[in-house]
């Protein structure tokens, strides 16, 4: 296992850096994960560094040019390279901005999940008895209660601020993670290695960070990554429903339900958004896919 | 078996007692309902008539009591801007919810089934790369964008469907096919994953060696075992279908309980959301049970193995 013998190697790095440097390792051999990685990376390097290269204002009217068409077709113009919506918004800078909306609200709404749900899945399968109980039994009631339905219910109470959003989604799924963790780590509190820290004395506290912790880093990672695709696809449906980060902010899904009603006169504003959205989803699931070969051996197996 | 039975009834009853009592708390979640329900200019006068109107004033357990007997009694009040009960309603959208769901579900499994069986059995071909390549765009499309899509390419450039509305089969095919397509997508890896495991299993070699044609041993032998897991995810599935329907119909104008719910919400009509929320919720879980159910019957070893996991 590649995993435990650079963790012998660095016992010193902190579990999460030397869990990357494995994974990197193993992932090189792997294509769909390298294009998926790289083009997430591009993808998340243009959202945050794009106001340096192109300094449209997102919310800026210009009713004299509505529904200007993209570069290359006819009646476009560079001075709108993807054409402007029917207030005259210029589409790229609206694009451009909504892809810093639904990925920052998607990685943190993730961050909360994977922070609770692993936190309730280690304690729920390391301590058991009742607190185990517990956990589960609310465990079963999120996952009964379907998803989209209890974040369109608190949402429609609460209002669709960032904030909200990045609540309402994150505990929504805290579920997969606390699951998976609670398997995992009831598995490894029968191996060996860990039995030999209790008998020598270690506290819980210790078990769990330093022995437990470390060892289901690998699924909660490709959990999280497909996990995180969904949740792009849902926040851009909030938001195209109406729910979503309230105007101004440009969001795809608000641009999607906004061209809607031009639909047969400016296609691109009902196209573009839902290809960024498409491209990004397709990007994190190819790593996902990727990530997943190479971090499960037992996958890896079947289907080669 | 039966207290296999037992536990899953028992374990079901809890579940709805929760989402009973989640949906009783969200009318209360923004603090007040009673200002929710009345226009932000409403004087006090109005909102203490309100309160006392629809019970408000009394204690929080009296009034969960209440509501669950409403629950039991199919009885959830008026709908705030329908003025009519808003079971009434929603039994009324239901039906063409189901229908969405179902075809959705029907569109996919008839084209995901043959398509990762045939990349199972021809693994590593072209047809192999070109279906799972299909499935990862499929996978990746938010299913209302599909749905724009296909409305800009067959109703407004080639007119051969209508935009919006229920009826005929040609209203049908667009929502239920953008609404499947992310299902048809997992369900073709699935089925690809499934038959690629149970291809290689001893009793598939055997049966080969019998001298059965390749047709009798994939179509008998390893599809029918394949078909077990299919199904059940299948069933686990159809709750998320009914979730997809409140964004797909608004995008095609399908009279649902869906669009009926995002028009709730937009009229600030909450006991209508609660209801149909409450509604949507429990025929998941009943959905649920179901599948469970008839998977315990189908394969004993599921019950052994889920009675060791529990403990």
């Amino acid at each position: 296992m590649s995993i435990s013998d650079t963790s012998r190697a660095r016992t010193s790095l902190p579990p999460g850096i030397r869990l990357a440097i494995a994974t990197g390792r193993s992932l090189g051999g792997h294509t769909s994960a390298v294009i998926g990685g790289t083009l997430v990376v591009l993808i998340a390097l243009t959202a945050i560094f794009f106001p340096l290269f192109y300094q449209v204002d997102p919310l800026e009217q210009d009713l004299l040019s509505r529904l200007t068409p993209p570069v290359w077709q006819e009646g476009g113009s560079w001075a709108y390279p993807l054409g402007t919506d029917n207030l005259g918004r210029d589409v790229l800078a609206r694009i451009l901005y909504g892809s810093r909306v639904s990925l920052s609200i998607a990685t943190a709404a993730v961050a909360v999940a994977v922070s609770a749900g692993t936190l309730l899945g280690l304690v729920a399968g390391y301590f058991g008895g009742r607190l185990d109980n517990v956990v589960m039994r609310v465990a079963d009631v999120f996952l009964a209660y379907p998803f989209m339905l209890l974040t369109i219910s608190v949402i429609a109470v609460l209002g669709g601020s960032l904030i909200n959003l990045v609540i309402v989604l994150g505990l929504a799924d805290w579920v997969v993670y606390a699951r998976t963790v609670r398997g995992s780590v009831l598995s490894l509190k029968q191996r060996e290695f860990v039995e030999a820290s209790r008998a020598l004395g270690a506290r819980h506290r210790r078990l769990i960070f330093r022995h437990i912790l470390p060892n289901i880093l690998s699924p909660v990672l490709v959990l999280a990554t497909v996990r995180i695709a969904n949740i792009i696809i849902w926040e851009s449906g909030l938001s195209f429903l109406g729910m979503g980060v309230p105007p101004p902010d440009p969001t795809w899904g608000r641009m999607l339900a906004e061209g809607r009603a031009y639909i047969s006169q400016a296609w691109w504003l009902v196209t573009l958004p839902g290809l960024a959205i498409m491209i990004t989803i397709l990007a994190i699931n190819l790593f996902g896919d990727g990530l997943r070969d190479a971090l499960d051996p037992r996958i890896r197996k079947t289907a080669g | 078996m039966a207290r296999f039975f037992l536990r899953r009834l028992r374990h079901t009853v809890f579940v709805l007692f929760a989402i009973s009592l989640i949906s009783f708390f969200f009318i209360h979640l923004s603090g007040d309902p009673v200002m929710l329900m009345l226009p932000a200019d409403a004087s006090a006068e109005q909102i203490e008539a309100m309160r006392e109107r629809l019970g408000f004033d009394d204690p929080l357990h009296v009034q969960y009591l209440r509501f669950l007997g409403g629950v039991l009694t199919g009885d959830l009040g008026n709908s705030l801007y329908y003025h009519v009960p808003v079971m009434e309603l929603v039994l009324d959208r239901l039906p063409a919810s189901l229908e969405l769901a179902l075809a959705a579900m029907a569109v996919a499994l008839l084209v995901a089934i043959p398509v990762g069986v045939l990349s199972a059995v021809k693994r590593g071909s072209l047809i192999d790369f070109g279906s799972m390549l299909g499935a990862l765009f499929g996978l990746s499309m938010p299913h209302f964008w599909l749905g724009i899509m296909m409305m800009l390419l067959f109703s407004v450039t080639l007119g051969w469907l209508p935009t919006s509305g229920r009826g005929t089969l040609a209203h049908l095919v667009m929502p239920a096919t953008a609404l499947g397509v992310s299902l048809m997508a997992m369900f073709a890896r699935l089925t690809r994953s499934v038959m690629l495991e149970v291809l290689s299993l001893d009793y598939v070699r055997t049966a080969r060696a019998k001298g059965l044609s390749e047709a009798l041993v994939i179509g008998q032998h390893a599809f029918k075992n394949a078909l077990i897991p299919i199904v059940t995810v299948a069933g686990m599935e159809f709750g998320f279908l009914l979730g997809g329907t409140v964004v797909i119909e608004t995008v095609f104008g399908w009279p649902g309980l869906g669009r009926l719910v995002v028009e709730a919400i937009f009229n600030r009509d909450y006991p209508l959301v609660q209801a149909s929320v409450l509604v949507l919720a429990m025929i998941f879980v009943l959905v649920n049970l179901a599948v469970d159910l008839i998977y315990g019957c189908l394969d004993p070893q599921i019950r052994v193995f889920d009675e060791g996991e529990m403990k």
